[in-house]
């Protein structure tokens, strides 16, 4: 073996290097350089197109509902996750009920949107009713809802930049509903990973269930639960299929993803379109940076022990 | 996938390729289109008297997406034979490009003109010669309703706006909803409203004006525009007209949306969309005789000067190459002959007026198909003719007004927006 200057292990990752330089490296270049370009890509505009991101009526209410999934969607799905965790941990037909959660994940996301769009289906009122929850609102004798039809709900239009709709809330029950059993799985396994000794040794002394759930689950769960909160963080930005297939981000429902979707394939706006790929790419940048680290800080610790 | 399997499926796939691009040698017509299904049938059976005839195929290559298929064959130097387009905006584009045969070096031009309606010829014109020939067309100025219903409560067939909306209120005075909207078509959804725009403006504002419009001669917020919308904002808007309200009619997809008036009881009184609502209708209640159980009426006068104006589709042929097959097909396709042959299977209108109304399968077909071929002023709709940006735009802008109609003239700056993008 030579002393030479280390040629062959550049050799070996040559490989790799093309592929990330082809596939990320690449088009990130080629998205940065877009976003300041105009509509065909033949002109430099500067930063027209983050302007336009940030003032057009319809990349704000974009933008507001991506706050709305990042908060609601990335709470709910965790804290129903780990609830239904805690709870199928302890009856004997855990198993059935968490299989139950769990297969939503299972389907396509486009079938499961179509599937809710069945279930949200309106018909006038006095007409028979297809979708499942206005046979039962107009069973209770109330008029039908056009769920997925703005409705704007009464005094949000003042105290935020735009009223909140209830047809957003109905496209967010469908994202819990498909990611509450990821969240439950992985929060099942991680409460099993806690010792029983120490549970033990803690009602022993005297602990009841919410001071055990309190200060050891919870303490020794938070490394699960940052890793679920993440990657439900990401799903929540980057949320295309339940908007796209249910609403088209028609009426108020629009996203970065689908906004994104239209100014390019729709409007044929390139630069706009990378305008909010990047702008999307900036929002997920720290997260990132934070999951990539914590990875190989869990990787070091593991050599460690 | 394991490594060799790789490699095979990619040999494979490679192969297939080479096939499929290799040129046909056998004699023949070559044709792409958009078709499949019912449509194709009834293509297929509309050539095959020909192909008997000469010996010849026609092999017809159908796509959804047929603007890319056709750039990447005529880029690539293998187009088609014959293309049949579902709108004249990519004939003049292929044309003024310099990549289409005129026809009239192809067909006997005294045939033509003798057969055809100027108003269609002129259609298919650019710069002087004739390229397009249109087959397939529909009407996108009818108006639905069950005589029935009309005849047993003694309401009549409106013949201006005034009396469609003064119907209106009798009807609604009446307990039942005048109008059905059903606007929900998924992504594109909005599109049917668009109908009633261009048809509104056309029938206020006249053919020249629309013209202009659709050329993005004149602006989104001209007020000949904002006065169509603001009609069809009086169908949709007054509290009554229409089942569920504008949530009604956003939540409601358009084949749905055909079937009110002729439920028992009825749930509406009238659909407006175009005639080949007639199939919708026809599958769902097929115990309904046409022109009596359903039937339609012209969309109605509003300003005098252009009463008979009507809008629509047709899809137009095309040609890429001149050889002796494709003169022999395309004199075939033109002919009352073959047209008549096709007309036949119902839903749709030939503009060829040789072609006797006979061959139309009833008189609702008849009457659709009139409504066309002697129609003073027709003009393609007005959305499938616009770049697509500013189609999407209109589609979306539709939604909006009917949530909120008070920002009319927002939603009219930002399809006027678009616009300015996409025809610089």
């Amino acid at each position: 073996m030579g002393r030479g200057r280390p040629l062959l292990p550049w050799l070996w990752l040559l490989p790799a290097i093309v592929l990330i330089g082809a596939f990320y490296v690449y088009p990130i270049v080629e998205t940065l350089r877009l976003s300041v370009m105009n509509a065909g890509a033949s002109d430099f505009v500067g930063p027209d197109n983050y302007r336009h991101v940030f003032t057009d009526a319809a990349s704000r209410t974009a933008l507001l509902n991506n706050l709305l999934w990042l908060s609601l969607f990335t709470s709910l799905s965790t804290g129903m996750g780990l609830l239904l965790a805690l709870l199928t941990g302890r009856v004997r037909y855990g198993a059935a009920a968490k299989a139950a959660v769990f297969i939503p994940m299972a389907i396509s996301f486009t079938a499961a949107a179509v599937i809710w769009r069945f279930v949200y289906a309106y018909r006038p009122g006095g007409f028979p009713q297809v979708g499942l929850l206005n046979a039962l609102v107009t069973g209770a004798g109330l008029e039908p809802v056009a769920w997925l039809v703005e409705r704007e709900i009464p005094y949000t239009a003042a105290a935020l930049p735009a009223p909140l709709q209830t047809n957003n809330f109905a496209l967010l029950v469908v994202g819990v509903w498909m990611w509450t059993g990821f969240a439950m799985v992985v929060f099942a396994a991680g409460l099993k990973g806690i010792s029983q000794d120490l549970l033990d040794a803690a009602r022993v002394d005297g602990a009841g269930e919410w001071q055990i759930f309190r200060r050891i689950t919870l303490p020794l769960m938070q490394p699960t639960i940052v890793v679920v909160a993440t990657t439900l963080v990401i799903q929540a930005l980057k949320k295309f299929d339940i908007v796209w297939v249910m609403t088209a981000g028609n009426f108020g429902t629009e996203v970065v993803a689908t906004l994104m979707f239209k100014e390019m394939f729709n409007y044929r706006h390139f630069g706009r379109a990378a305008a909010l790929a990047v702008v999307l790419m900036a929002a997920l940048f720290p997260l990132m940076v934070f999951t990539v680290r914590r990875l190989v800080g869990g990787r070091d610790e593991g050599g460690q022990g | 996938m394991s490594r060799p399997l790789c490699r095979a499926a990619l040999l494979a796939a490679v192969a297939l390729s080479v096939i499929a691009s290799t040129p046909r040698t056998g004699r023949g017509v070559d044709v792409v289109g958009v078709w499949g299904g019912d449509e194709l049938e009834g293509f297929r059976a509309m050539v095959s008297p020909w192909e008997e005839r000469t010996g010849h195929t026609v092999s017809f290559a159908g796509t959804r997406d047929l603007s890319a298929v056709l750039t990447a064959r005529v880029e690539g130097g293998r187009p088609p034979d014959v293309a049949i387009l579902p709108n004249p905006g990519m004939m003049t584009d292929l044309a003024s490009r310099g990549k289409l045969v005129p026809i009239d070096s192809l067909l006997d031009m005294e045939r033509l003109r003798r057969e055809h309606s100027s108003a269609w010829l002129d259609l298919g014109t650019v710069e002087g010669r004739l390229y397009g020939l249109f087959v397939k067309a529909d009407s996108k100025g009818t108006v639905w309703y069950s005589p029935e219903v009309f005849a047993e409560r003694e309401w009549e067939v409106p013949g201006t706006w005034d009396e469609m909306i003064a119907l209106s209120d009798r009807i609604a005075g009446s307990g039942l909803h005048p109008w059905s909207v059903a606007l929900e078509s998924g992504e594109a959804s909005g599109w049917p409203g668009t109908d009633w725009i261009a048809e509104i403006l056309l029938h206020e504002s006249g053919p020249e004006a629309y013209d202009r419009w659709v050329r993005h001669e004149i602006p989104w917020t001209d007020e000949r525009v904002k006065s169509a919308w603001e009609k069809f904002g009086v169908v949709v808007h007054t509290p009554g007209y229409v089942p569920g309200g504008a949530a009604g009619a956003l939540a409601t997809g358009f084949v749905d949306g055909s079937y009110l008036p002729f439920m028992s009881p009825p749930r509406a009184a009238m659909y407006y969309l175009g005639a080949f609502t007639r199939g919708f209708i026809a599958e769902q209640f097929p115990g309904l005789e046409p022109g009596k159980g359903f039937s339609f009426f012209s969309f109605p006068a509003i300003d005098p000067r252009w009463s008979g104006a009507v809008t629509g589709g047709a899809n137009v042929v095309v040609a890429f190459r001149d050889t002796p097959e494709v003169r022999s097909f395309l004199s075939y396709l033109s002919s009352p002959e073959a047209q008549q042959r096709w007309v036949r299977r119902g839903g749709f209108t030939a503009v060829n007026r040789a072609v006797s109304l006979d061959a139309y399968p009833d008189p609702l077909a008849r009457r659709a198909a009139r409504q066309l071929t002697e129609a003073v002023i027709f003009r393609f709709d007005a959305d499938d003719s616009m770049p697509p940006s500013v189609q999407k735009a209109f589609w979306e802008g539709i939604l909006s007004y009917l949530q909120d109609p008070g920002s009319l003239d927002r939603i009219l700056a930002g399809i006027e927006a678009r616009a300015r993008e996409a025809y610089r």
